[in-house]
């Protein structure tokens, strides 16, 4: 009995050793590891961004929009009707790649103490941020939706299970979910898609969709929809921000300009001169 | 044998409406699929024996190819004729009527791609 106890006692020892020793074990193990995923986090970390490779991004000239009424619808429209975005007709199941926004709402972070009267009617346009750490991409579980070499958070609505976790994870509210088929007809027998664009496709119900900065025009050598819009009041200038001789990169340079959110580490690509 | 003048010709009775169907169809072999190929174009992106059997595997590369890893948006064929790596756009172009073409063997196989779920078939096949 006596040495049945010693050696229940030893091999106690001993397990003890190894449940103290094998966390610090693993932490020498998995630091390599850690060490090696916070790099890639600072690669794109505040202000200094990674200086190889593409990264697309737009400043938004908000005044502009002020001073050309109607620009900012157009740019919405264009927007919609190239990528065939359903119009439910209501604000509840509503899809939006490019909407108008308040200042309010747009930057909720910012003060809205004391500001000047003309900024409460200001139609800001906003859009997908594409995030140089996009919160949904992680959210998702099948990597529908996911980031692009040049920057671009891309969708793949193969994939997308609408689970909506990207939506809950997007912190601009950039993202809608189908609610209702799109190729579906309204109480009065009107389409949901007034005219479908045979070039693109559309979604159906069930899956989330936003703006995909117009990656499908960018591939043949197109700049994106609302861009084109507004090119001739240069309300919006896109570009690689990464290129130090692209316009957006001298534009970015010389002028003051905010994002939404900026302190969440988002690193949002889209800039704001107001 | 309790019962025999009912069992047995209700036994017949019952085989012959269980293979009923094998009678119906005797003798004639089913019509093999004959999907309706574009009349101005003579090569495809693949042999035509590899389309058959794997366009499905060549359509998903494409996608993944082209959203994910920003992939060529054309290709070419061996014969150097491009193509776009689309279905709606690539594809479509040439085989332009879906009911003839992509239909005629995804019917008689009984397999429900969902492709035209999102993507648009060329207007004047709807």
């Amino acid at each position: 009995m006596d040495s049945k106890r010693r050696d229940f006692l030893k091999i106690a020892g001993l397990t003890a050793i190894a449940g103290i020793a094998a966390p610090s074990a693993f932490n020498t193990l998995l630091k390599g590891e850690a060490i090696a995923s916070a790099g890639q986090a600072a690669a794109g970390g505040h202000g200094a961004a990674a200086p190889t490779g593409k990264r697309y991004g737009m400043v938004i000239d908000v005044k502009k929009f002020t001073e050309n009424p109607g620009l900012a619808e157009q740019c919405v429209s264009a927007c919609h009707t190239i990528h065939n975005v359903p119009d439910f007709g209501n604000r509840k199941d509503e899809i939006k790649w490019i909407w108008i926004e308040s200042y309010e709402h747009t930057f909720p972070t910012e003060s809205q103490y004391k500001r000047p009267d003309a900024l409460k009617d200001m139609p800001i346009l906003t859009l997908c941020n594409h995030c140089d750490n996009p919160p949904c991409v992680r959210a998702c579980p099948t990597k529908a939706t996911y980031k692009k070499k040049d920057g671009i958070v891309g969708m793949d609505y193969h994939r997308c299970i609408g689970c909506r976790f990207c939506m809950a994870a997007c912190p601009y509210g950039a993202r809608s979910f189908n609610w209702r088929d799109p190729r579906g007809k309204d109480a009065n027998g009107q389409p949901f898609i007034k005219a479908e664009n045979p070039k693109y496709p559309t979604r159906m119900r069930g899956v989330v969709e936003k703006c995909n900065f117009c990656t499908e025009r960018l591939a043949i050598g197109q700049i994106p929809a609302c861009v084109e819009v507004a090119a001739q009041t240069k309300a919006l200038v896109f570009g690689d921000m990464n290129d130090p001789n692209s316009e957006i990169s001298q534009v970015l340079k010389t002028s003051f300009t905010i994002q939404r959110n900026p302190a969440i580490g988002t690193h949002p690509s889209l800039f704001y001169i107001i | 044998m309790y019962g025999k003048g009912r069992i047995i010709p209700a036994l017949i009775l019952f085989l012959g409406l269980m293979t009923s169907p094998i009678w119906y169809k005797s003798g004639e072999a089913s019509k093999m699929p004959k999907p309706e190929k574009p009349k101005d174009y003579t090569e495809c992106v693949a042999p035509t024996q590899e389309m058959r059997t794997s366009h499905m595997v060549l359509l998903n590369q494409w996608r993944d190819d082209i959203l994910r890893e920003g992939g060529a948006r054309t290709g070419k064929t061996p014969n150097g004729t491009e193509y776009v790596r689309s279905l709606q756009n690539g594809c479509m172009k040439c085989h332009s009527d879906k009911k003839k073409f992509c239909d005629a063997c995804h019917n008689y196989t009984s397999v429900k791609p969902y492709c035209w779920d999102c993507h648009l078939q060329p207007k004047e096949a709807m």
